[in-house]
C-alpha cells in the first residue's frame, strides 16, 4: 500500500505527459518515443486508408451498372491496382503492428521503449517514402495497372509505373522488418522482472508471431522486386519467358512472401480480439497456452502454403496436392482461437461497449473468411472459384471485417488510454453497426456473384450480376460512412472528450498501470507484474474513479467492482 | 510483490547518463543492452539470407534445368581470380575478429588497426571485382538481354586505357574511387591544417583504405595475365571448343528460319528503345578487334546466347548484390574506425564492433558459398 | 576456448588469437583444396557427380568455422544460434518447394521461346 499522494501520482491525471513533455514539430518529427511514434504510424495509416478507400468508391460507383462508362477499361485498371497495393502496402500490413503494437507493447512490458527506438523512426520514415513511392505511380501519369501482385510477364511488358511501385514495396517491406525486428527483440530482452514468456498478454504473442514472419518473409519480397525491377530495366531473362525465363517462378516468390502476409494482417489482429474478449467479459482468457501457441503455428504453417494461389497456373499436380492439403491444416490453429474466444465469452459479464462490439463483429466475419477460405484451398472448388468475386469476398471477409474491425476496435479500447480522455460511446457503436451492415452488404453479394462465376478485376459484366454488384456499391458506402463517423468519434474524443482514468474498464495488462495519458517514460514507477488475465488483482479506488493494482490500493476506499461502469 | 522498490521514480528526463555513458536510457544494464543489440544483428543476418535466398533459388533452378548451360559459361570465369579473393575475403574475416577482441579487451588502438586491415581488404576484394567485370563486358560477357560474346578485347580508347593496356570498363571503375582517394586526401591535409588530428587519421586511414581498391585492380591484372594459359585463355582455345560443342548438340533442333522470329520479337520487346542496340543481334555486330566474331561463324546461335545469358544475369546479380554488402560492410567499418580513434571502446561496451563483425562475417559466409556455385562447376 | 578474463564482464567473451588464426589456416586449407579438387579432380578420376556435392561439403565445413568461431557462436546464446539457423531451414523450404514444381512447365518456356515468338503480343 502507498499514501494517498503518491497513488494520486502514479494514477492521476498527469501534468506533463509524453503529448505534451516537448512542444514544437521537431520533437514529433525526430522523436524516439514509441508512443508518437505509434501515433505518427496511426495518422499515416489512416491517410492510405481514406485514400485507397476513395479508390474503392470510385471503384464500386463505376461498377454499379453492367456498361458503366464512368471509367475507361485502364482508368479501371489503374484503380484497383492503386486501392490494392495501397491497401496492402501501406494500410493492412503496418496498420496493428505499427501504430497500435507500437504504443501498446513496451508498455505491456513493462519498458521504457522498444529496444531500437531509432530504428523504430527510421521505420516510419520508410513508411513515408515507400508509400510516396507508391503514390508516385500515379504522379508520375503513368499510374499502374499490374493489380497489387505485380504478375509477369504483364508487368514487365506495361508501360505504367511498375518500376516505382514495386521501388515503393520494396521500401515498404524494409519498414515492416524494422518494425518486426524490433518487437522480436523487445520481447527477448525487455520484459519486465520476472514477466515469463506466459505472463505475456496475448496481444504480444501475436505481435511476436507477426514479427517472425516479418523478419522471414519480407526479405524474400525484397529480393523478388529487385529482381522485377532489374528484369524490366536490364531483362535479366530470369522472370521474362521472352528471354527464356519463368513467369511462373515469379509467382513462387511472390507468393512466398504473400501468403505470409496475409498473416502478418491477420495475426496481430486477433492478438487484439484476445484482449478485449476478455477485458470486456472480465473473464480469464480461456485457453491462454492454445492461443499463445496457435499463434506461432500459424506464423510457420502459413510458410507452407503459398501455392494455393497458383493452382491454377499450371503448378505440377504434386506440389498442388501438398500446398492443398497443407492449406486444411491452417484452418486448425484459426479455429482453436475461435473457439477460445466463444468460449471466454461463455458466461462472462459482457459489457457491449464499441470495442467489444467490434471484437464480436470480427469473430464473426473472419469466422465466415476463414471457411471460405477452405472453399478455395480445396482442389476442385477453386477451379471454379480461382479469380472470381468469391476469392474477392474471402479476402475481404479476413483483411477488412477481421483486420480493420480489430484495428478499430483495438483504437477504441486504448484510446482513453493513449489520450486520456473517453470517447462516445453510443455514436462509436452506430460507427460499428454502420461498418457491419455496410460491410456484409458490400461483400456477401460477392460470394453469391463468384460462385456464379463473375471474374474479378473486369470493368464490365453480364447483366445478370447487376443486381449483386448495386447491393454491393451501396453497402461500400455505407461502410465508408461508418468508417468516417468512427474517425469522427475519434478525433472529437481525443480533442474535446471527458477526461477519463488511468484504468476506466479494469483492464489487468501492465499498459493501464500507467496514467493516461502516459508518462513520457510510459511509468512513473515500475509496474507491479499482474497476470494480464486475472482482473481480481485490480480493485475499484473511490478517490480516483479507477482500477489499480491491489498492492496500491487502500484496503478502506476499494471496492472489487465500480457497478455498472457506464460512460 | 515488489512494491518497496515502486518508488524510484524516473522525473528527470534528461539525465540519461545516470547508469553509464554508452547505455541508451530505456534500457537497464549493459548487458541488456548488449544482448538487444546481438540478437538484432542475428536477425538481420536472418533478414539478409533469406534476402539472397531469392538468389540462390533462381540459381538452383536453372541449373537444373540447364546443367550444360552452366558448365559451359563458367569457363568464362576464372577461378584463380575468384580464389585469391575468396583467400582477401576470409583474411579481412580474420582481421575482424581480431578487431572484436581487441574492442572486446578495450585495445582501441589495436582494434583500429585490425579494422583499417579489414578496409582494405574489402577494397581489394573489389578491386579484383573491378579487373573481372571489365574483363566480361570487354567480351559482352553481359546479363541476358545484351550477352553479345565476342572472342576479343576491344582496343582502350581512354588516353588512361591506352597509355597502361587497360580495358576502357576498367578505367571507368576506377573513376569513383580515384575521386575519393583525391578527396580523401586532400581532406586529410585539410584537418592536419586546422589541426585537428583525429580527424586527419581518419581521413589518412580512409585514404588507405580507397588505395586497397587500385591494389586489388593491380593484383588482378597480374593474377588475370599470369593464369592467362588456364583459363585467361578464353579468348581463344576454351570459348571456341566448349561453346561449340554444346552448340553443336543444339542447332539440329531449332529450324534455320527461328533466328529472325526471335530477333523481331526481342526488339518488339524492347519499348524503351535505348537497349535496342545490346538486344539479341548477336551477329550483327562487326567484331570489334577485326576478328572473326563467333557468330560470323557460326549461324543461329540463339540458344546458347539466351541460356548462357541466364547464367550471367544470375552471375550479376548474385556478385553484385554481393559487391554491394561489401560497400556497405566498408561504410559501416570506416564509423568503427573512427569511434576506435575516439576510443569508445570498453570491456563492457563493444557492441557496435561486435555487430558489424558478425554482419562482416555473413558477407563472408555468402561469399563462401558463391565461389564455389559461381566458379567451381565442373 | 576463449580466454579467461575474470575481470571482464558476464557477456565478453574474447576468443583467443591462437584459436582465430588456426580457423583462418583451416580456411585457407579448405580453399586451396576446393580449388584443386575442381581443378584437378577429373584427372584424378573423381567421378563428375561428386564434384559438385564435395565442393558443397568443403563450402559448409567453411562456413562452419566461420560461424562457430569467427562468429563467436560457439559460445552464443542457444537463442541466438536457433533464430540463425532457422533461417536455413526456410531457405530450404523455399528452394524445396519451388523445385519440386518448376520442372512442370519447362517445356512450356521452351516451346514459348522457340515456337510462339511471332505470336507474342506486347503492349506498347
Ligand atoms: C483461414 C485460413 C485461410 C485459408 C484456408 C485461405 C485460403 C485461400 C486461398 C486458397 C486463396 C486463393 C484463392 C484463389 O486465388 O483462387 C486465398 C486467397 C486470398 N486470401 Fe486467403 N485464406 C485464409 C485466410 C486468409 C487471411 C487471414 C487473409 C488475410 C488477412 C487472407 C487473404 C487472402 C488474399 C488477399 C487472397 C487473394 C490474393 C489475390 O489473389 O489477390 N486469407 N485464400
Ligand atoms: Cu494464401
Amino acid at each position: 500500500m502507498v499514501d494517498a499522494s503518491t497513488r494520486q501520482k502514479l494514477f492521476g491525471t498527469p501534468e506533463t505527459n509524453f503529448l505534451n513533455c516537448t512542444k514544437g514539430w521537431k520533437s514529433w518529427a525526430f522523436t524516439l518515443d514509441h508512443k508518437r511514434i505509434g501515433i505518427m504510424y496511426l495518422i499515416g495509416v489512416t491517410i492510405a486508408l481514406f485514400l485507397a478507400g476513395v479508390f474503392a468508391l470510385v471503384l464500386r460507383s463505376h461498377l454499379f451498372t453492367f456498361d458503366s462508362k464512368m471509367l475507361t477499361d485502364d482508368m479501371y485498371n489503374q484503380m484497383f491496382t492503386l486501392h490494392g497495393a495501397v491497401m496492402v502496402f501501406s494500410f493492412i500490413i503496418p496498420s496493428i503492428p505499427a501504430a497500435l503494437g507500437n504504443i501498446v507493447l513496451p508498455m505491456m512490458l513493462g519498458a521504457k521503449d522498444v529496444a531500437f527506438p531509432r530504428m523504430n523512426l527510421a521505420s516510419f520514415y520508410l513508411w513515408i517514402i515507400g508509400t510516396g513511392c507508391l503514390l508516385a505511380a500515379i504522379l508520375s501519369g503513368k499510374g499502374l495497372d499490374t493489380g497489387w501482385t505485380f504478375y509477369t510477364p504483364y508487368s514487365i511488358d506495361t508501360n505504367t509505373g511498375v518500376i516505382y511501385a514495386t521501388f515503393g514495396a520494396f521500401i515498404l517491406g524494409f519498414s515492416s522488418i524494422f518494425t518486426g525486428l524490433n518487437f522480436l527483440v523487445t520481447v527477448n530482452t525487455m520484459r519486465a522482472k520476472n514477466q515469463g514468456w506466459f505472463k505475456l498478454p496475448l496481444f504480444v504473442w501475436s505481435l511476436y508471431a507477426t514479427a517472425i514472419i516479418q523478419v522471414l518473409a519480407t526479405p524474400v519480397l525484397g529480393i523478388t522486386l529487385l529482381m522485377l525491377i532489374a528484369e524490366k530495366t536490364l531483362h535479366i531473362g530470369i522472370f521474362d519467358p521472352k528471354y527464356g525465363g519463368d513467369p511462373v517462378l515469379f509467382q513462387h516468390f511472390f507468393w512466398f512472401y504473400s501468403h505470409p502476409a496475409v498473416y502478418i494482417m491477420i495475426l496481430p489482429a486477433m492478438g487484439v480480439i484476445s484482449e478485449l474478449i476478455s477485458v470486456y467479459s472480465q473473464k480469464r482468457i480461456f485457453g491462454y497456452s492454445f492461443i499463445a501457441f496457435s499463434s506461432v503455428a500459424i506464423a510457420l504453417l502459413g510458410f507452407l502454403v503459398w501455392g494455393h494461389h497458383m493452382f491454377t497456373s499450371g503448378q505440377s499436380l504434386v506440389v498442388t496436392l501438398i500446398f492443398s492439403a497443407i492449406t486444411f491444416t491452417v484452418a486448425i490453429p484459426s479455429a482453436v482461437k475461435v473457439f477460445n474466444w466463444l468460449a471466454t465469452l461463455y458466461k462472462g459479464s459482457i459489457l457491449l461497449n464499441t470495442p467489444m462490439c467490434y471484437a464480436l463483429s470480427f469473430i464473426f466475419l473472419f469466422g465466415i473468411g476463414g471457411l471460405t477460405g477452405l472453399f478455395l484451398g480445396a482442389l476442385s472448388t477453386d477451379i471454379h472459384l480461382h479469380d472470381t468475386y468469391f476469392v474477392v469476398a474471402h479476402f475481404h471477409f479476413v483483411m477488412v471485417g477481421g483486420t480493420l474491425t480489430a484495428l478499430l476496435g483495438g483504437v477504441f479500447h486504448w484510446w482513453p488510454k493513449i489520450w486520456g480522455r473517453m470517447y462516445n460511446d453510443f455514436l462509436g457503436r452506430v460507427g460499428c453497426f454502420l461498418v457491419f451492415s455496410g460491410f456484409n452488404l458490400t461483400f456477401f453479394p460477392q460470394f453469391v456473384m463468384g460462385s456464379r462465376g463473375m471474374p474479378r478485376r473486369y470493368a464490365s459484366y453480364d447483366p445478370e450480376f447487376q443486381i449483386f454488384h448495386q447491393l454491393s456499391t451501396v453497402g461500400a458506402f455505407v461502410l465508408g460512412l461508418g468508417i468516417l463517423l468512427s474517425f469522427v468519434v475519434l478525433v472529437y474524443s481525443a480533442l474535446r472528450g471527458p477526461r477519463c482514468s488511468s484504468n476506466p474498464f479494469r483492464a489487468a495488462s501492465l499498459e493501464w498501470q500507467s496514467s493516461s495519458p502516459p508518462d513520457f517514460h510510459n511509468f512513473i514507477h515500475t509496474p507491479v507484474l499482474t497476470d494480464p488475465y486475472d482482473f481480481e488483482t485490480q480493485v475499484y479506488d473511490e478517490e480516483l474513479d479507477t482500477y489499480i493494482p491491489r498492492e496500491f490500493a487502500n484496503p478502506d476506499k476499494v471496492a472489487p467492482r465500480k457497478e455498472p461502469v457506464h460512460h | 510483490m515488489a512494491v518497496a522498490d515502486s518508488h524510484d521514480t524516473h522525473d528527470d528526463h534528461h539525465d540519461l547518463h545516470d547508469h553509464g555513458e554508452f547505455i541508451a536510457h530505456h534500457f537497464d544494464s549493459a548487458e541488456q543492452q548488449f544482448d538487444s543489440g546481438k540478437l538484432g544483428i542475428w536477425l538481420f543476418l536472418v533478414t539478409e539470407i533469406l534476402f539472397f535466398s531469392g538468389l540462390f533459388v533462381a540459381y538452383t533452378l536453372y541449373r537444373t534445368n540447364h546443367p550444360e548451360v552452366f558448365e559451359q559459361a563458367h569457363v568464362f570465369l576464372n577461378k584463380y581470380l575468384g580464389g585469391l579473393n575468396t583467400i582477401v575475403l576470409l583474411f579481412s574475416s580474420l582481421t575482424m575478429a581480431l578487431g572484436v577482441r581487441a574492442a572486446q579487451l578495450g585495445r582501441n588502438k589495436n582494434c583500429s588497426i585490425y579494422i583499417l586491415i579489414t578496409m582494405v581488404c574489402a577494397t581489394m576484394f573489389l578491386g579484383v571485382k573491378a579487373v573481372e567485370y571489365s574483363h566480361k563486358w570487354d567480351m559482352g560477357i553481359l546479363v541476358r538481354s545484351a550477352f553479345n560474346l565476342t572472342y576479343t578485347h576491344p582496343t582502350p580508347t581512354t588516353e588512361i586505357g591506352k597509355a597502361l593496356h587497360i580495358s576502357d570498363y576498367l578505367v571507368y571503375l576506377c573513376v569513383v574511387p580515384a575521386l575519393l582517394l583525391a578527396g580523401f586526401i586532400v581532406a586529410s591535409v585539410i584537418s592536419k591544417l586546422i589541426n585537428k588530428g583525429t580527424l586527419a587519421k581518419f581521413m589518412i586511414a580512409m585514404a588507405i583504405t580507397v588505395s586497397g581498391y587500385f591494389l586489388g585492380v593491380c593484383v588482378g591484372i597480374i593474377f588475370m595475365n599470369a593464369t592467362e594459359g588456364e583459363t585467361g585463355s578464353t579468348h581463344a582455345s576454351v570459348i571456341a571448343e566448349q561453346p561449340l560443342m554444346l552448340l553443336a548438340s543444339t542447332q539440329d533442333d531449332h529450324a534455320e528460319g527461328d533466328h529472325d522470329d526471335h530477333d523481331k520479337a526481342a526488339a518488339a520487346s524492347n519499348h524503351e528503345g535505348e537497349h535496342s542496340d545490346h538486344e539479341e543481334h548477336f551477329g550483327s555486330h562487326p567484331a570489334d578487334g577485326g576478328e572473326a566474331s563467333f557468330d560470323a561463324h557460326h549461324p543461329d546461335p540463339s540458344t546458347l546466347s539466351r541460356d548462357v545469358g541466364i547464367f550471367f544475369s544470375i552471375y550479376y546479380c548474385m556478385t553484385g548484390l554481393h559487391a554491394i554488402h561489401i560497400i556497405a560492410g566498408i561504410i559501416a567499418l570506416a564509423w568503427l574506425y573512427w569511434r576506435s580513434l575516439l576510443g569508445h571502446w570498453r570491456t563492457d561496451y563493444f557492441g557496435p564492433v561486435d555487430y558489424v563483425g558478425l554482419y562482416w562475417h555473413l558477407v563472408d559466409l555468402i561469399w563462401i558459398y558463391l565461389f564455389p556455385l559461381l566458379y567451381l562447376i565442373d | 576456448m576463449s580466454d579467461h578474463h575474470d575481470d571482464l564482464p558476464a557477456f565478453c567473451h574474447p576468443v583467443s588469437t591462437k584459436l582465430l588464426f588456426g580457423v583462418f589456416f583451416g580456411l585457407i586449407a579448405l580453399t586451396i583444396l576446393t580449388v584443386a579438387t575442381s581443378a584437378l579432380g577429373s584427372a584424378l578420376g573423381m567421378p563428375p557427380a561428386f564434384a559438385f556435392p564435395l565442393a558443397m561439403v568443403i563450402a559448409t565445413m567453411k562456413a562452419f568455422l566461420v560461424c562457430a568461431f569467427f562468429m563467436h557462436m560457439w559460445w552464443d546464446k542457444s537463442f541466438n544460434v536457433l533464430a540463425f539457423l532457422s533461417s536455413l531451414l526456410f531457405v530450404t523450404l523455399f528452394i524445396g518447394m519451388t523445385m519440386m514444381d518448376t520442372g512442370e512447365y519447362q517445356p512450356t518456356i521452351e516451346a514459348f521461346d522457340v515456337n510462339n515468338l511471332a505470336n507474342v503480343e506486347v503492349s506498347e
